[in-house]
């Protein structure tokens, strides 16, 4: 078939395979990507789940994305929306809620004067901890023991931005970094609510528990992916998939292509370096460069193949832990849902319920033993109170990440995803008496099935858990955290 | 096959089939033990023994040899993922001398890939390695199994051996050429009739021999056939020592003594690589991708900064241990002797050294610091070392087709 | 010196060495803190507290000639771990017996174990000069901190790529993770996982519990790393020989004289005052206490900065260690354990699951003993003669997990034997005929510990051994190198670098730097 060149080949239509292709094409590379599926976007997409009935179908929230790459790649000029922004959290108990960030006019709302005080300077204090990370985040993690000039300069550049924090609190973050978020919300706050709503935040999407150690790590690493500022949630008109529809205007308009439908069988080699790559059709494409967006375990073993890497290397691949740990709900709902605690408020924040950090702590041990959380936690947004497109008219729907839920169930999971919906839907009728009643259609999406659907192998959205001995230098494994991997001419730019 | 009569903490060692022959032989009862199994360091005399294997032909047990069975369909693949030299190449029935690196191209071990069918393979080496083995396997559809206990296997080398072979009744032996391996059936006229071997004419003796594999079941039988054919020739059981001799003089290898495994260091910078061994020439560049490949590409790049190297040492006192300068008064130190031995065979005083460029060039030489314990008193002499090509003792009939009878 | 554990006699010989004069004060009628031989039952000792050595830097056992004073450490030979369905996994000094030991259970396990062997020396190659320095202040631009960084710097640096990138991982990771990185088979990774959960409260799955892996291996007898061993006499030995060493270089010893306050003038220490009332000046006050009962109990806070404060109350030591020291009337069987075995001579334990030994944590977490706990059992005397009558025997079992406070209450007489027969009746799963053998049993919960020893909760590392704890982060960040913020008032208790452990370590980096203060 037709071998004509590219420049680059971008495995994976999804929000960093789609961002990767525009920058190159801006930069004058004649770019190709490729999506297995029939329509881009990855885990950042809506799709119909019920007939009339529209979601973001993983991720529904824009938080950590930098406003700089929004403008930088003209998003809204391709039709980029917001329905809302600056979203709030909202953290529901069974007796109130409790607004983060908190309410300027009513003072201490359910929060007593000490912790409201308290979560004023905690707050500032870890906008400031998590500024001086943000560097981490956009640089090319340096090589440790590297010759080069450029990793020394990173090094360099990163201990001097620490050491711009001054002592005080360069000392704070030395002792936290590698604390349990348990432990630093006790030093702070009194109120289960609010340190359950902080400590979900820190292990929503991890394999943590409040109580781990690096819990607080991964709660610094949210606070500095979002710029520093705990509440820059927003939500896009169309839902993610129209965050990842412009991003792909966007990338055609820089001059790349587009194809989908056209899932990647293996990554050509040629004089041990990536030539391009080979489609499940048997159709050959050739390129100076191959840019996967697929997970480490996809793009090495599956579709480049140990036989191109080193055995140690491979080896390392395979210990990298990949399994999920949350789940989707998606709800069709025939009302909007009355949360009590919300007093008749129409529900536009983002809520939570992890009414303690205790909670939190009993829900992760049911999933250390391959068990879904007997009392899951929730992070609920209903679309459609400021997006009312996504359904039909009057009509709602309810999407939710589900911590925790195993990828490996004890007896599996098509058993017991029944048993799981059953479970939220309890949790979230005691918190919402009558939504039960008003489901029209529900979808559960295990981290098996978030595998499936979106070809992330290990079902999470991560690709490789959040931890401390999964990032920077180390993640996604030593020789592959520059995004280069060993073979040449083949790169990563995925989770 | 007697292995264990008691428990392993009790008896941690394994004795190999050949175990009451030997036995029956051993003078001194010097056993020492060698992967997991006990073997013999010496029988009688080390010189003895030795002029077994260069005069006559001489007995060695290699059982403890770790040996793993590769099947499966990818099996030529994944051995040329892990060795650097080509498997494809090597065609059913022949032998390799092969070596396998980690990611930075450090060595971890070497030993011989036997070819038995398209993808079947036996993979003999000095250390166990089911691990990296098994890590290596991942992607490739492979089955490695150990298969150590499930073959027995001897050493016959000097120049009598193939003489001992065809009087043992092994019709057309003497056809076996350099690296190639046959299957064989002992001939009804013998005591152990009917017992199935498998030679290949491969040995670390760098002279005329063979290596005899067979189920351990009928390792006694051969063992006794072994004996009675050679008679008249003064076939023996040698130890290691003996053996150690004959390898230096071959300018061959040992693990931990002349390079540590790249597994076992625990300090950084002191694995080696194939290419500071001097066994480039074992790596194929061209290939194909294996471990350690892009590594040792960069540092084929790079100008060489030590390098394995044969020494011919001045005296009769050999080397050992000795620290390598450039100068007469040791101020500049520029390597170590890593294997040293007096050659009995060549009359040179000779040794294996790690030397740091340029010194390593053939033709070059350095000073040895050697030490003698001179019924305890110390002297300390700096000799002459002439750097010399390797191996020092290459007769003509380890390679001949037909060998001669001695 | 307020307090005579090992480290505050460490650190008061190496003072009275260097000249000083030397007073060690000590609430208990016995000196040793955790580190005591008792005699609570007609002709037994116990070592009711720790129990085997290992940690005890050998060149402080050599500086201060504790072998001249008495003392004599042995090692022992393996140990093992006793399954549910009747099957064991030992640990053999010999390799090749150790190698197919393993390959009972999985082949694949036995070699990868030389693997994980290396790489932990590996580990213990790069920690073990980093023990007896004190740890610099990455906050600071005095020289000896920078340089001190710089050192450590190029330490690291000479791990060369590969295993920075290894270490790095390491010291973040959780035991288990670390362990399903080597092994395939439950058991192996069970009896590993034990002593990356000895006296502290996390789980083998919470990222960190890696270096407490490390830490319990890093100690070394003659020069074979990761050896344990019992002090002849019980650990109260080492105590002793410690005292004797001090006598020797004229350092004066003082019992039943507990101290109440450490006083202070003008923000430098004057000396301290016993309960009894009465004051003792001296020029320097060093305390052995952990940094809650100094800082929070001996002190009045508001002498003290106020952040330092805040620090040392979050501190973290938590209780999460029992311990039983029962008299025997004779050697326990364990059918489990084949007959002549040496391992029974080592470490004995019942947790054969990853599993298991987080539930037990769970159980703590909630506020309860652990329903299954995690024994470490040992019975010296098959070693050791001198301490039960012949044939008898004591047999120690640290358990874990128990919490300091329960859920439901404050401790009881009832609730401690309740303790108690959780754990006998555990021991007794494995062991027909156990009951029948107990002639004495002493059940120590971290309560009972905190009252008898002075360790706060009954944490027997004074201080958690988390990342957020270490290093400069030990016991407060900026005060990490002996100092209080008090002049002339110093630490040198386990609350400080490197941990907890009867290591010595932090008595003798503390004298280092008294003795390098002094001479400026």
């Amino acid at each position: 078939m037709s071998a004509s060149r590219y420049d680059c080949i971008v495995v994976g239509a999804g929000h960093n395979g789609l961002t990767c292709a525009a920058y190159l094409a801006r930069a004058g590379r004649r770019v190709l990507v490729l999506e297995a599926a029939e329509r881009p976007g990855g885990a950042a997409a809506t799709r119909e789940f019920a007939p009339g009935y529209r979601v973001s179908s993983c991720a529904h929230l824009l938080h950590l994305m930098p406003a700089w790459l929004l403008e930088e790649l003209g998003l809204a000029r391709h039709g980029l929306r917001m329905a809302a922004e600056r979203m709030p959290t909202i953290a529901l108990s069974p007796t109130g809620a409790l607004r983060i960030p908190l309410d300027p006019d009513s003072a201490a709302q359910n929060l007593g004067d000490t912790d409201a005080h308290a979560l004023h300077e905690y707050e500032a204090r870890m906008r400031r901890l998590a500024r001086a990370l943000r560097p981490l985040l956009e640089a090319v993690p340096p090589r440790l023991g590297s010759r080069a000039w450029r990793d020394r300069l990173t090094l360099l550049g990163l201990a001097a931005k620490l050491r711009l924090l001054g002592r005080a609190d360069l000392r704070e973050l030395l002792r936290i970094a590698g604390m349990c978020v348990q432990d630093l919300l006790d030093e702070h706050f009194e109120s289960p609510l609010l340190k359950g709503a902080l400590a979900f935040d820190a292990v929503l999407g991890t394999n943590l528990g409040p109580r781990s150690p690096g819990s607080v790590f991964t709660l610094l690493y949210r606070l500095a992916a979002a710029g520093g500022a705990p509440a820059s949630l927003a939500q896009p008109v169309g839902g993610l998939g129209a965050l990842t529809e412009a991003l792909a205007r966007a990338a055609n308009g820089a001059g790349a292509e587009l194809r989908l439908g056209a899932p990647v069988a293996r990554v050509i080699v040629s004089e041990d370096s990536a030539a391009g790559v080979v489609l499940e059709s048997g159709e050959r494409l050739e390129a100076d460069c191959v840019v996967s967006s697929a997970d480490p375990t996809t793009t090495f073993l599956r579709l480049l193949g140990a036989e191109h890497l080193d055995a140690g290397f491979v080896r390392r691949v395979t210990h990298l832990r990949t399994e999920g740990m949350t789940a989707k709900l998606h709800l069709a709902l025939g009302r909007m849902p009355q949360f009590t605690a919300l007093a008749g408020a129409v529900p536009t924040g983002r809520l939570v319920l992890a009414p303690s950090p205790g909670a939190v702590e009993r829900a992760f041990n049911d999933a250390k033993y391959g068990k879904f959380s007997a009392a899951p936690l929730l992070e609920i947004i209903v679309p459609t109170a400021v997006d009312p497109g996504l359904a039909p008219a009057g009509q709602h729907v309810l999407s939710a990440v589900v911590q925790y839920a195993p990828y490996r169930v004890a007896g599996g999971w098509e058993g017991q995803r029944e048993q799981f919906l059953d479970t939220i839907l309890q949790t979230l009728e005691a918190h919402a008496p009558g939504l039960r009643e008003s489901v029209r259609a529900a979808e559960l999406l295990t981290p098996e099935d978030i595998e499936a659907e979106f070809r992330i192998s290990g079902g999470n959205w991560h690709h490789a858990e959040l931890a401390l001995d999964q990032f920077f230098m180390v993640r996604p494994v030593p020789g592959a955290a520059q995004y280069r991997a060993p073979l040449k001419g083949l790169f990563l730019c995925g989770a | 096959m007697l292995t264990e009569t008691e428990p392993h903490y009790r008896q941690p060692l394994l004795r190999t089939p050949f175990h009451e022959r030997m036995r029956a032989f051993s003078q001194v009862d010097s056993f020492i033990p060698w992967s997991g199994y006990s073997t013999v360091d010496v029988f009688s005399t080390v010189e003895q023994e030795y002029f077994s294997i260069r005069n006559g032909a001489s007995l060695y047990d290699l059982t403890p040899m770790v040996k793993y069975r590769i099947t499966g369909p990818d099996a030529t693949r994944f051995l040329d993922r892990l060795v650097t030299r080509s498997v494809a190449k090597l065609r059913p029935g022949r032998v390799a001398y092969a070596l396998w690196c980690d990611d930075a191209g450090r060595l971890i071990d070497d030993g011989t890939v036997f070819r038995l069918a398209e993808q079947e393979y036996r993979l003999c080496t000095g250390e166990r390695q089911l691990d990296w083995l098994l890590d290596s396997s991942v992607g490739f559809d492979v089955r490695v199994t150990e298969v150590t206990a499930e073959i027995a296997a001897l050493a016959l080398q000097g120049p009598c051996s193939c003489w001992v072979l065809k009087a043992l009744g092994l019709e057309g032996i003497e056809t076996l050429a350099p690296f190639e391996h046959r299957a064989f059936t002992l001939p009804d006229r013998v005591a152990a009739a009917g017992t199935a071997v498998m030679v290949s004419r491969t040995g670390f003796t760098g002279d005329l021999g063979y290596e005899l594999w067979v189920d351990p079941g009928d390792a006694e039988r051969l063992w006794d056939a072994l004996m009675e054919a050679g008679r008249i020739r003064t076939i023996r059981p040698v130890g290691s020592r003996a053996l150690n001799i004959a390898r230096i003089e071959a300018g061959f290898l040992l693990p931990n003594v002349d390079f540590v495994s790249s597994a076992h260091t625990l300090r950084n910078g002191t694995a080696r690589s194939p290419l500071e061994l001097a066994l480039g020439w074992c790596v194929d560049f061209g290939k194909g991708h294996f471990t350690g490949r892009r590594a040792l590409l960069e540092e084929q790049g790079q100008p060489p900064r030590r390098r394995l190297a044969g020494l011919d040492v001045e005296g009769t006192k050999p080397a050992h241990n000795a620290l390598l300068y450039a100068d007469r008064n040791g101020r500049r130190e520029i390597g170590s002797v890593t294997s040293a031995a007096w050659s009995p065979t060549c009359k040179r005083n000779i040794a294996l050294a790690m030397v740091d460029t340029p010194y390593f060039e053939t033709g070059r030489q350095v000073w040895a610091d050697i030490y003698l314990n001179r019924e305890l008193t110390w002297e300390r002499r700096m000799v002459r070392a002439r750097v010399v090509e390797r191996p020092f003792f290459a007769p003509a009939r380890r390679r001949a087709v037909p060998p001669g009878d001695f | 010196m307020v307090g005579a554990g090992h480290n505050g006699l460490v650190a008061a010989c190496f003072l009275a060495r260097a000249g000083l004069k030397v007073l060690v004060l000590e609430r208990n009628p016995y000196i040793g803190g955790a580190a005591v031989s008792r005699r609570l039952y007609d002709g037994f000792t116990y070592s009711n507290c720790s129990y085997v050595c290992s940690l005890l830097r050998t060149e402080i056992i050599r500086t201060l000639d504790l072998p001249g004073h008495g003392l004599q450490i042995i090692p022992y030979e393996g140990g093992c771990t006793l399954m549910r369905n009747g099957g064991h996994l030992a640990l053999y000094d010999n390799h090749d017996a150790l190698r197919r030991e393993i390959a009972r259970h999985s082949r694949r396990d036995a070699e990868a174990y030389d693997r994980f062997a290396r790489d932990m020396l590996r580990h213990c190659r790069f920690i073990k000069p980093l023990l007896l320095r004190a740890p610099p202040d990455p906050t600071s631009f005095k020289p000896r901190d920078l340089g001190e960084l710089l050192h450590l710097g190029r330490h690291f640096s000479n791990l060369g790529e590969e295993r920075m990138y290894e270490t790095l991982r390491f010291w973040t990771l959780s035991c288990a993770d670390l362990l399903d990185e080597y092994f395939e088979s439950e058991i192996v990774k069970a009896h590993l996982a034990g002593s990356s959960i000895i006296g502290t409260a996390l789980g083998p799955r919470s990222p960190g519990t890696a270096y407490v892996l490390l830490h319990h291996y890093m100690g070394s007898i003659d020069g074979t790393v990761g050896a344990w061993g019992f002090a002849r006499g019980g650990m109260g030995a080492i105590t002793q020989a410690l005292a004797a060493a001090l006598a020797a270089s004229g350092g004066e010893i003082r019992c039943d004289a507990p101290v109440e306050r450490i006083l202070t003038r003008n923000g430098r220490a004057t000396g301290v005052a016993l309960a009894s009332g009465a004051e003792i000046p001296a020029k320097l006050v060093v305390s052995n206490m952990d940094v809650r009962r100094t800082f929070l109990k001996a002190m009045d806070p508001a002498e003290l900065p106020p952040e330092f404060v805040q620090r040392v109350r979050q501190f973290k030591i938590r209780g999460s260690s029992g311990k039983l020291n029962i008299a025997l009337d004779g050697l326990p069987r364990f059918p489990a354990i084949p007959a002549g075995s040496p391992c029974v001579r080592g470490d004995l334990h019942v947790t054969d699951s990853i599993d298991m030994l987080e539930r037990a944590y769970d159980d703590w977490k909630e506020g309860r003993w652990s329903q299954r706990p995690y024994l470490d059992m040992l019975i010296p005397t098959q070693i050791d003669p001198t301490m039960a009558p012949a044939g008898k025997h004591y047999m120690s079992v640290f358990v874990q997990y128990c919490p300091y406070a329960l859920a439901d209450g404050p401790w009881t007489d009832d609730k401690r034997a309740s303790f108690g027969r959780t754990v006998i009746d555990s021991i007794a799963e494995h062991s027909p005929g156990f009951r029948d053998l107990i002639l004495h049993a002493e059940i120590r919960t971290p309560y009972d510990i905190e009252r008898e020893v002075g360790l706060t909760e009954g944490n027997i590392f004074q201080g958690e051994l988390t990342f957020d704890q270490l290093l400069f982060n030990r016991p407060v960040p900026g005060y990490a190198q002996y100092r209080s913020p008090i002049k002339g008032l110093y630490m040198c208790g386990s609350s400080t670098h490197p941990g907890g452990g009867v290591m010595g370590a932090p008595g003798a980096n503390a004298a280092t730097a008294i003795l390098g203060d002094l001479r400026r």
